[in-house]
């Protein structure tokens, strides 16, 4: 019988006061029983390939890591934007549209634009992920690092000048980087350097009920 | 032709289809060139032929069964769009339903009737068969499932809400009189979900100890994605093929659905095509445009919080409720549903006076963790003015928290609540009866 800590709950051996201390437990076991627990399930999926990992590996960490080579400008982002970007979010990326949000504007605002976001490696990746809409994947990485530069620029974070590749955009400071909390991402799972309540309000938790 | 517009192409060609098959115009060759349908749509026609009642076609597909015609009952929503306000505040089109709560029966919502909130985007046209999930990054051996493969692996089931983190909202839709339950709660509904738990796909990837977070990501147009704890993942997430018994719905994520229970709405990725471990949030668009902040008060500090897991405890009176009317004095059982992020439903207490008096309701049961849990209150109304409200309390001790409460805890008023967007508003939800037994809205 494998550990299912699933099956033991509901056979109410453990109540949710222990749940953080099993899961715990269940991950200690699931490292110590890998191979063991891989051998169980015997020729049920594949692995995968490094081509077919890489294919589909789109995901940017704010570290940089995952940013492909490439380099873009400002300038060489401005004719990218007006003919694959301009027609939903407006000429100079400050008026938005009816299907659009604007992308250039005050980027200390807690909902402002994408170039209010805490990291320019979640600019790049958005670009990158979803854009131009139904036409997602059909820039390149040049290109993206180019738009990028364009909105960063044109929001007063960069020169017009200045190169936008897999070792600058990591590395800028975006103006609203702390307008977040809790700030440090290494803090966001843990919920006692949230101001508690499981970070849906703020402030200290309230006595529980009785 | 680019490739995408092609598929785009393919994808409103079926959707038509689909809109046949919706009108009943469904082709099934049979031996003899008439339709399946048509046969047994004949079949049962002779077979009832002479009964009184509505006409035999009309009350019946032997196909795929359809709900008695009287029952009319269905989703609202909108496809919305881009609203700029002042300060460049924007809220993103809403291509969503609610699910109708006041007519739901039970703890189950039918996965027809089950809410969706796509922003602005059309569920994706998957063929199952094509379908891989690629689950890769900090492992051992990173591994690609076919359905078919997750469907030979051990399957569990297990009834959870799925609740959007705006539900509830006491502000705008939320505040008008005639509101009903539909309009202020009607984004949670809650499903018998079927699949593998992640757990057991990432024993088989073998996680590297410095995995802390995985990435889900969505096969739809904009590669949906959205950053998951990996506490969380190796305690009671799912992968789910299975709603309600049958396959997942298209818009609720078919073929595959992530559920993260009790977790935002936005956990629960659909279309889940690919998971990637990591030691750090990738922190993607969905993290960073919808994180609740007040601009009155000490909170009003210009901060987002983000990553805001787990929804409170709730709770929302279904009937007699906002948009309904008694039709007589006497007997009513009050009835409502309760739920919490945190766990089961402890308690139900039901107030008749406004909240000045609080009587514990019945759990209907059955009552299960992160899962929508009925009550019932007998109540005979003798034609005065009544304003009805439900208090859940659930395992973790947590209470739901009245308007007023619930403004103390962001130090802002019921006021501003009633003119202002917040997230997870879980305040308690008065309807008042008036002398002629209509009931309105009395957030």
């Amino acid at each position: 019988m494998p550990f299912d800590p699933g099956r033991l709950r509901q056979m109410g051996a453990f109540t949710m006061r222990f749940s953080n201390l099993f899961v715990l437990a269940v991950v200690l076991v699931a490292c110590a029983s890998a191979s063991a627990q891989m051998a169980k399930y015997d020729n049920v999926g594949r692995t995968a390939t490094p081509e077919e990992i890489q294919a589909r590996d789109i995901t940017i960490l704010p570290s940089g890591k995952g940013l492909p080579p490439g380099k873009g400008t400002a300038k060489e982002g401005a004719l990218i934007y007006a003919t694959r970007c301009a027609y939903c979010h407006g000429a100079t990326g400050k008026e938005g549209g009816p299907l659009a949000p604007k992308l250039v504007g005050d980027t200390t605002y807690e909902r402002g634009p994408m170039t209010s976001w805490p990291f320019a490696t979640s600019v790049w990746d958005y670009i990158n992920r979803a854009m131009p809409r139904y036409q997602e994947g059909t820039l390149t990485p040049d290109q993206v690092y180019a738009v990028t530069a364009f909105l960063l620029y044109r929001s007063g974070i960069i020169k017009e000048n200045d190169v936008m590749d897999a070792k600058s955009v990591p590395e800028l400071q975006m103006p609203n980087r702390n307008g977040w909390l809790p700030s440090r991402l290494e803090d966001i799972p843990n919920l006692k350097k949230r101001g508690g309540r499981n970070g849906q309000y703020p402030g200290p938790d309230p006595p529980a009920a009785h | 032709m680019n490739p995408k517009q092609s598929d785009r192409r393919r994808f409103l060609k079926s959707g038509a289809a689909l809109a046949g098959l919706a009108a009943g115009s469904i082709a099934i060759p049979s031996a003899n060139g008439q339709s399946l349908k048509d046969a047994l749509t004949q079949a049962a026609a002779d077979t009832y032929k002479g009964t009184p009642g509505p006409a035999p076609g009309q009350q019946f597909d032997p196909i795929y069964g359809v709900r008695s015609r009287y029952e009319t009952t269905g989703r609202v929503g909108g496809i919305g769009a881009f609203h700029h306000g002042p300060n460049g505040k924007f809220s993103r089109p809403f291509l969503g339903a609610l699910t109708p709560l006041q007519d739901v029966i039970g703890i189950i919502t039918p996965a027809a009737l089950h809410y969706y909130d796509s922003h602005g985007y059309i569920p994706p046209d998957i063929d199952p068969k094509q379908h891989r999930l690629l689950v890769h990054g900090m492992v051992d051996r990173p591994m690609i499932f076919t359905l078919d493969d997750l469907k030979r692996l051990p399957a569990v089931t297990r009834t959870h809400f799925i609740e959007c983190n705006a539900n509830g909202t006491t502000s705008g839709h939320g505040s008008e009189p005639e509101a009903t339950p539909q309009i202020t709660h009607g984004l949670t509904s809650c499903s018998i979900w079927t699949g593998v738990k992640l757990s057991r796909v990432l024993e088989m990837v073998g996680v590297k100890k410095v995995a802390t977070w995985i990435l889900a990501e969505a096969a739809e147009g904009t590669r949906f994605s959205k950053d998951i704890p990996m506490e969380k993942a190796m305690d009671d997430c799912l992968l789910a093929y299975g709603q309600n018994g049958e396959a997942v719905r298209p818009e609720q994520g078919y073929p595959l659905r992530l559920i993260s229970p009790g977790y935002e709405g936005i956990y629960n990725v659909k279309w889940l095509s690919r998971l990637e471990l990591a030691d750090s949030p990738a922190i993607t668009e969905r993290e960073l445009y919808y994180n609740t902040t007040v601009t009155e008060g000490k909170y009003a500090d210009h901060k987002s919080r983000w990553f805001r897991f787990e929804m409170g405890a709730n709770s929302v009176i279904t009937r007699p409720a906002g948009g309904q009317r008694l039709e007589s004095h006497g007997f009513y059982e009050i009835t409502g549903l309760a739920w919490s992020g945190a766990g089961s439903i402890r308690r139900v207490e039901v107030s008749t006076d406004n909240g000045r008096t609080w009587k514990d309701a019945e759990l209907q049961g059955p009552v299960l963790p992160k899962a929508h849990t009925r009550f019932g209150f007998a109540w005979n109304w003798g034609g005065e003015e009544a304003v009805l409200m439900s208090r859940s309390t659930d395992e973790r001790g947590q209470v739901q928290p009245s308007l007023v409460e619930l403004g103390k805890i962001w130090d802002v008023d019921a006021n501003y609540l009633r003119t202002h967007g917040l997230g997870h508003a879980n305040a308690i939800r008065p309807w008042k009866v008036t002398a002629d037994g209509s009931v309105y809205n009395a957030i």
